[in-house]
This record gives structure tokens, C-alpha cells and sequence, in this order.
């Protein structure tokens, strides 16, 4: 393999940053291609309740005798699309707004700040279930309210590179020129913080799944009898110890969906942070 | 001396404190930064490690603790500190070591104290570390006694300080406490005083002299400028790329300085006494594992033969006590060559003024100018001198329209011109460019230099596409730096190429006015000199420059008019060579006091 160190490539030089995206892509292309390839429909009634696997049925069946490897395949899409949608929302919204509060240092600093501090003040969970318990269950308005339990860390991370980086001298040469508050903002600044920036990104997405799992969980996400990983977990927990792969299957893919992004992340940051350095 | 008492005289028999026998540091892969390396020094002597960034001095300084920075292996030779065998030593017996035997004081003393514990905490906790024996009273009698040595109050209230509570000076007389407290034999210097104003290092540099004198202890002073140790040492030990290519006693060194690099090093040395001609070193070192065969200067030595690539030249000696890595050493005294002086004065004053300040005030939470009013003409270097708190970088942030606070009148070719930048037009905005002091930190990292210069190129003239990459290439040239360049990232740059790319930077708007704010501080004396030489070149062909520096040999070497700044106040101005000859103001003398300078005894 050749030295990918000094290209645009050098972040995918380590072993463990390839090994993050190879699994992260595996699990998305799963959740992708799943209902292609699911022997089934997700919700046609095909064995007996809490049935063990067979040859037929890799997986066995669940609580209302659906196919478990046919709803795990179709189940995928849902919870990984919301919580890609949320966090990209939460990052793109949280450091447009923590740039702006890092660099303009003023009173626009002190709002943004304020307002994030307030948001952090809930924990996130009680935040979406508020929300969600009042205006219902639609797919958009869980993404968007994730997003929203999501933004202030989002701000308060950007904010905190963003004064660093403003500080340095290469800024003050941008605000000489006279060159436009957005330009700074876009074109000199963020591309210095976008690896701490992209490295919470791969946390919201875990996080993300997690929590839209934990909403099916407690019944406030995706509706039955749709399949959703998180859903599935809630609805076959009374069979855990008759068909445990009714629970575990999806339990494992969130899993390995996380600590996907979690060494992507983290392989991202620990390659560029050498970036910039002196040599 | 007090402090003479309860330390063991030397031993007269073995006066030799500190032995080194090639020593060799090798990187990941047996490529090697420092290698057969050899020299002593005795009782009481202090030798100066000289050589440029990448030298390899700052890794022989810490290898005389036996210690390499990470990434780096000690692999050959003997380091003797006062009879001990350093290198043989592990784990606790080292550590009892380093500080009792020898004593180390780092580079910048803001960053070594730790800012959490107070000065007497610091002190008492190295005694006893080390030396567990002093009771209570005894210790407090040492440290009593180190803080009178290095010229720090012993009061209890001072005692009680934290290190942010310090002077620069006081914090780095506070180092050298740490050091001496413990009567070591040797002691290390880290260039440790480039942090420190110009008068606070003459007194650093005098009191370490007195106390090695007085205590007998030995010492080796890193340091990449000449200039400064040569009141200090007794001998200097001149480094280049890992090997040592020159060692002489320091009347030696600086009269008939025998190899070709040191030469090149003390003729590329500002000196405030008179002007000089200026001569950089062409090219730059050979990066650890990139040595050409043979001498590792040849690719940069104007004496070079066809012998020097073949075998690499081993230290020999030319006169007594003085030796050299070099097949043809020069051995006649060095003639360095005096330019002719600074432009009239009167000439450049006449004209109406480029930028005119008048009444300017500057405060943040205190006032740091007091109604600063001072004239530049056109065509002319100004240069704007004083110590650290001076206020000269305020003034020009705010002349560049990056002051935040300031209030005054401005006027630029007889217009009113904001103190703001974005309010100025943008016909004004790019003829008055700034270039900064840290090149390290003035280019954008995530940004190729094509990219950093094309930036103003589209701003400020709409040019873009094939155009702009000719007109970066072209300012790219002028700053003496290949096309190639432009593709790199600033992290694969030099300190001397960054800095021309900071200058391409501001050419590339076409300024009238260039203010360059002590953009050579942070760079060697060679490249600081070919830096000077573009700077001189520039003003050559019209420019206007405001240049800010605390160093007077800079100032010697390149401006015609001088500004001095005291506390926010101008306290003299004039012609350079008047104001240099004939100091009017008594805080001017005391600058050129203190300011180093090659001539003379």
C-alpha cells in the first residue's frame, strides 16, 4: 500500500481508522441492501412464537412469529437514517452557531453560550420524550428533536476551537484583508476545527442510535409493527431467555454500528491532530 | 560569597567536571543526530554550545543528563559528571543525579515553573528530593542564600509568590535558584534567555558568570546566537548538523574563527556597533538521515573541493586549543566588512509623510500609549524600537487597523484613514500589509501557499485562474522561493520559508507600506540575514517599511530612522546612526549597553 501520509488521504493511514470504515460501511450497506436480501417480509407471520432457529429461519422467530433475520434485515434503514440526519443537523446548525460565537467574542458570544449552557441543562433523554410525548411520533420530528438534544454540545465544542484558532495570527491577517466575516468564519477557521468537529460527529451518530433505539424501547419511536432494531429489542425482551437472538441480533448490530464510528472517529482525530504541527 | 560555605571545594586533582566521549544519538532507523561527539569541560569554565535549529545542540544538552527526548536513543559513549558515569546509571540513582550533579535551566521559564506552586514550595521541595539530610533550619538557610546569589529577594513574601507573580527576569533568576540550590558540579543552560528582554539578559548572563566563577561549578550554554554568549563563555563549541565542527577558546573563536560555518555564522550576526554587510548562508542543513558523504557543510561551503564529499573531516587542531572539522580551515583573522552608513536623513524627512500618527492612545485594561504622534515618509525603513511592554506592537496592530482599543487620528497619503481595518476602503486596505513575528502560527495550516496567496489576489484584484497561479508564482520568485512551493502545506515549510511566504503574502497586494513586526525573532542568524537582505531589496525598489524590534543590531543593519519607545511613550527619535552613536536619552544607552554586540573586547 503506498504512503498515504501526504496526501488528502493521510487520515485513512492508520490500520484502525480503515478497520472503522470498513465496518461502519459494512453495517450501512447491511442496513441499505437488507430488504433486498431478507428471505421475508418484515412483518409476514411465518413460525411459532418465540420459535428457535432452523435451517429455514437462521435466526428463528419472534414474539408474534415473524422472521427475526427478515425484520433485523429491514429494521436497519429507520434508525440509521434518523440518527444520520440528526447528527449531521446537530453539526451543521451547532458550529455554524459555535463559530460564529467563538469568533465575534461579544455579545452575540454571550447568547449563543447561554443558550447552549440552558440546553445542556436537560438531560437529553427527558428532552426528546418531552418533546416527542407532546407532539407525537413522526420520523422528522424524533430526527429533529435528537438534533436539538444534540446542538449544544455541538456549539459549546466548536466554540471552544473556533476562540483558539481565531486567536493565531493567520486570522488577524484574514480580518486585515478586510476579507468578509462568513469567509473567515468558513474558510479559515473551520477548517482547522473540523477534526475535534468530525470526531463528535462519530459520537452523535453512536449516540444517535442509541438513543432512537432507547425511544423505540420505551415505545415513544418507530411505531409496530414497522421492524426497527431498537423496536425489536423492546418487543421480544419477554422472550429473552426462550429466543435470546430475537434481542441480541439487534443489540450486536447497534454494537458493532458503534464501535464502528467510535474508532472512525478516533482514528480521524489521532491522524490529523499531527497536522499543523511543526515538523 | 556566603554560599561558598558548606559547599565541598573542588578536588584540585580532577578539576575536570564534565567528560564526553563520543557521544552518539541516533533516531528511529540508525539515522543518527548527533555522533562522535567528544569535548570536557572544567571547574568554574563555561563553554557555549552554539549552532543553528537542527543542529543537534539542544539534544546534546539533555543527553548530558542522560536524557533523550522521545523518539531519540542514547546509543554510544561515555557522559562523566564529576567521576560519575552517567549513562551506566538507571532509575533512582539517575534521578539522584540529575539535579544533585547537574542542574538544568530551560528554555522558557513561563512554561518550566509550574504555575500551581508558590516559589518557596518550588525550592524547598527540590532540597528535599535530593537532599534529605538539611533540617529544617539548614534548608531554609540554603534557599536564603541561593536567592541572594542569583539576585532575588529571600523575604518570606516573596516566598509566598506564585511564578505568574514574576518578572520574566525574576522567573528565570528563579530557575537558576532551582539549579544552584542544590550545588550541582555542572550546570546546563537551555538558551535561557531568549525569552528576556535585552538589559534583564545582560543581568542574567552576569549573574551566572559570577556564580560559576565563585562556586566553581561548570556550565555549557546552548545558544543559537553568538552575539549573546560572547561576554559569557570561556570557550564555545560550535555545532553543525550533529557533529561538532569547530572548538576554540573564545578570544579564538571570535578573532580567527577557522571553519567556513562559523564564519558564515558571525558575518550573518547584526551588530548595533556598525553597519555590515550582511551575509546569509546559502541553502539549509541536511535533515537528520539526508548527511551528503563527506562534510556535512560541502552543499553550502564557498571553499569546498572535490576532497570534501569523499571522507568526512575529523576535528583537528589548528592552534593551541583551538580545533576544526575542516580540510581547508581559514587561518587568518576574520575581516568582516562594514557597509556604508544609513541614507541621509534629511532626504526622507522632507517629503510630505506616507502615514502620519497623531496623538495616538492605546488602552486595554491599563493604558499601553500615551499620545504616540510620529511621521513615516515614503521610500524610508523606520524602525520602532523598545523592550517588551513598550507598546511598539500595539502601535502597529493599530496602524494595520487591528488595534481595539485605540483612539487617535490616522492619515495615509494625507487621507484620514480608520483604525479599524474592515471600515478602511478596500483601495487603502491592501497597500498597508503586516506581516507577523511567529511564522508558525501567521500561515493557515489546512490551506496550501497557493491558496493563501491567490486569497488576497482574488479579493483585492478579482483575479483568479491561470493569472493568479502567474502572479504567485512570480511573487513566490521574488521572495527567493521555487514555484513548487505553492502546492505545499506550511507544516513542510522551513521557519525562514514560512516567513517568505508571510512576506509573498503581503506583496501579493501591492502595499506601499510594510509593517513587519519582529518578523525575525523567532529565526537563525543566517536566515534572519538573508530575511534582512529581501527586506533591503524590497525598500530598494520603493517600498515603504515600519519595522518593529527590540534588537538594535537589527535595527543598525537595516533601517534609516529610529523610533524609541518607553512605557507607551516615545523617548527618542532620529537618524539611526545618530541615534546609535550618540544616544541622547538615558533608557536609549541603556539599551545599547546591554544590547550584545560582536565588537570590541
Amino acid at each position: 500500500m503506498r504512503d498515504l501520509s501526504a496526501t488528502r488521504w493521510h487520515w485513512l493511514a492508520h490500520t484502525q481508522t480503515r478497520n472503522g470504515v470498513v465496518i461502519t460501511l459494512l453495517v450501512i450497506a447491511l442496513a441499505l441492501c437488507g430488504p433486498w436480501l431478507a428471505p421475508h417480509g418484515p412483518t409476514d407471520m411465518l413460525g411459532t412464537v418465540y420459535g428457535a432457529p432452523t435451517a429455514g429461519a437462521w435466526l428463528g422467530y419472534d414474539f408474534l412469529g415473524h422472521d427475526v433475520l427478515s425484520r433485523l434485515l429491514n429494521g436497519g434503514r429507520s434508525v440509521l437514517w434518523m440518527s444520520v440526519a440528526a447528527a449531521a443537523i446537530a453539526l451543521l446548525v451547532g458550529s455554524t452557531l459555535g463559530l460564529l460565537a467563538g469568533f465575534s467574542r461579544r455579545r452575540l458570544d454571550q447568547l449563543i453560550t447561554w443558550l447552549a449552557d440552558v440546553s445542556l441543562a436537560f438531560p437529553d433523554l427527558i428532552l426528546v420524550l418531552l418533546i416527542v410525548s407532546m407532539l407525537g411520533r413522526a420520523p422528522w420530528l424524533i430526527v429533529l428533536t435528537v438534533a436539538i438534544a444534540f446542538t449544544p454540545g455541538v456549539i459549546r465544542l466548536a466554540r471552544g476551537s473556533a476562540v483558539a484558532v481565531a486567536g493565531q495570527e493567520f486570522v488577524e491577517a484574514a480580518q486585515m484583508m478586510g476579507y468578509s466575516r462568513w469567509r473567515i468564519l468558513f474558510r479559515e477557521i473551520l477548517p482547522n476545527i473540523l477534526t475535534p468537529l468530525l470526531v463528535h460527529f462519530g459520537n452523535m451518530l453512536t449516540w444517535g442510535v442509541g438513543m432512537l433505539s432507547g425511544l423505540s424501547f420505551l415505545g415513544y419511536g418507530v411505531a409496530p409493527p414497522t421492524a426497527d432494531w431498537g423496536l425489536m429489542i423492546n418487543e421480544n425482551q419477554a422472550g429473552l431467555l426462550v429466543q435470546p437472538w430475537a434481542v441480541l441480533a439487534p443489540a450486536v448490530l447497534i454494537g458493532i454500528f458503534a464501535y464502528g464510528t467510535n474508532i472512525l472517529a478516533e482514528g480521524i482525530g489521532r491522524s490529523s491532530s499531527r497536522i499543523g504541527e511543526k515538523p | 560569597m556566603n554560599a561558598l560555605a558548606g559547599f565541598a571545594a573542588p578536588d584540585p586533582l580532577s578539576t575536570q567536571v564534565l567528560q564526553v566521549s563520543d557521544l552518539r544519538v541516533e533516531l528511529h532507523g540508525q539515522v543518527d543526530v548527533l555522533s562522535g561527539v567528544s569535548f570536557s569541560v572544567q571547574a568554574g569554565e563555561i563553554l557555549g554550545l552554539v549552532g543553528e535549529s537542527g543542529s543537534g545542540k539542544t539534544t546534546l544538552a539533555t543527553a548530558l543528563l542522560a536524557h533523550a527526548r522521545r523518539g531519540a536513543r542514547i546509543v554510544d559513549g561515555r557522559v562523566e559528571v564529576a567521576g560519575q558515569a552517567l549513562l551506566t546509571l538507571q532509575g533512582d540513582a539517575l534521578r539522584r543525579a540529575r539535579g544533585s550533579l547537574i542542574g538544568y535551566v530551560a528554555q522558557d521559564p513561563a512554561t518550566a515553573l509550574n504555575p500551581a506552586l508558590r516559589i518557596g514550595y518550588l525550592l524547598r521541595e527540590t532540597l528535599s528530593a535530593h537532599q534529605v539530610q538539611l533540617d529544617r533550619g539548614a534548608q531554609r538557610q540554603r534557599i536564603s542564600e541561593t536567592l541572594r546569589d542569583v539576585g532575588l529577594p529571600d523575604d518570606p513574601d516573596f516566598l509566598r509568590r506564585f511564578p505568574h507573580q514574576l518578572s520574566g527576569g525574576q522567573q528565570q533568576r528563579v530557575m537558576l535558584a532551582l539549579a544552584f540550590v542544590l550545588r550541582p558540579r555542572l550546570i546546563v543552560l537551555d538558551e535561557p534567555t531568549t525569552a528576556l528582554d535585552v538589559s534583564t539578559q545582560a543581568h542574567i548572563l552576569a549573574t551566572l558568570r559570577r556564580l560559576c566563577k565563585s562556586l566553581g561549578v561548570a556550565a555549557v550554554y546552548v545558544s543559537h546566537d553568538l552575539a549573546v554568549i560572547k561576554d559569557l563563555v570561556d570557550r564555545v563549541l560550535v555545532m553543525y548538523a550533529g557533529r561538532i565542527v569547530e572548538t576554540a577558546s573564545r578570544e579564538a573563536l571570535f578573532s580567527r574563527p577557522a571553519h567556513p560555518y562559523t564564519r558564515g555564522l558571525l558575518a550573518a550576526i547584526p551588530d548595533v556597533a556598525q553597519r555590515r554587510e550582511l551575509a546569509a548562508i546559502a541553502g539549509h542543513a541536511p535533515a537528520p538521515g539526508q548527511r551528503p558523504a563527506g562534510c556535512g557543510f560541502a552543499a553550502r561551503c564557498p571553499r569546498r573541493t572535490v576532497a570534501c564529499s569523499l571522507a568526512e573531516p575529523a576535528l583537528q587542531e589548528v592552534a593551541p586549543g583551538q580545533q576544526v572539522a575542516c580540510l581547508d580551515p581559514h587561518r587568518q583573522a576574520l575581516q568582516l566588512i562594514a557597509s556604508q552608513g544609513s541614507r541621509q536623513v534629511g532626504e526622507v524627512v522632507e517629503r510630505p509623510p506616507l502615514l502620519d500618527i497623531q496623538g495616538l492612545n492605546v488602552a486595554y485594561d491599563r493604558q499601553v500609549l500615551f499620545d504616540v504622534s510620529l511621521r513615516v515618509a515614503p521610500g524610508e525603513c523606520l524602525a520602532l524600537v523598545g523592550e517588551s511592554g513598550s507598546g511598539k506592537t500595539s502601535l502597529a496592530r493599530a496602524i494595520a487597523g487591528l488595534g481595539e482599543n485605540a483612539q487617535g487620528q490616522l492619515y495615509y497619503a494625507g487621507q484620514v484613514l480608520s483604525l479599524a481595518a474592515r471600515q478602511r476602503e478596500a483601495g487603502t486596505r491592501h497597500q498597508i500589509q503586516y506581516i507577523f513575528q511567529n511564522p508558525y502560527r501567521a500561515l493557515n495550516p489546512r490551506q496550501t501557499v497557493l491558496q493563501t496567496l491567490s486569497g488576497p489576489l482574488a479579493h483585492f484584484f478579482g483575479i483568479k485562474g491561470d493569472e493568479a497561479r502567474e502572479r504567485v508564482a512570480a511573487v513566490l520568485e521574488r521572495v527567493s522561493l521555487p514555484a513548487s512551493v505553492g502546492a505545499l502545506y506550511p507544516h513542510s515549510l522551513s521557519g525562514g520559508e514560512r516567513q517568505r511566504v508571510a512576506i509573498a503574502r503581503a506583496l501579493i497586494c501591492q502595499p506601499r507600506l510594510l509593517i513587519c513586526d519582529e518578523i525575525t525573532s523567532a529565526l537563525d542568524v543566517s536566515v534572519q540575514a538573508s530575511i534582512l537582505a529581501l527586506l533591503r531589496q524590497l525598500q530598494a525598489e520603493g517600498l515603504t517599511l515600519l519595522f518593529v524590534t527590540h534588537d538594535l543590531g537589527v535595527v543598525r543593519a537595516i533601517a534609516d530612522r529610529v523610533v524609541v519607545l518607553q512605557h507607551g511613550r516615545v523617548v527618542e527619535q532620529g537618524g539611526v546612526d545618530g541615534v546609535l552613536d550618540e544616544p541622547q536619552a538615558g533608557y536609549t544607552r541603556t539599551l545599547l549597553d546591554n544590547s550584545p554586540t560582536l565588537a570590541g573586547g
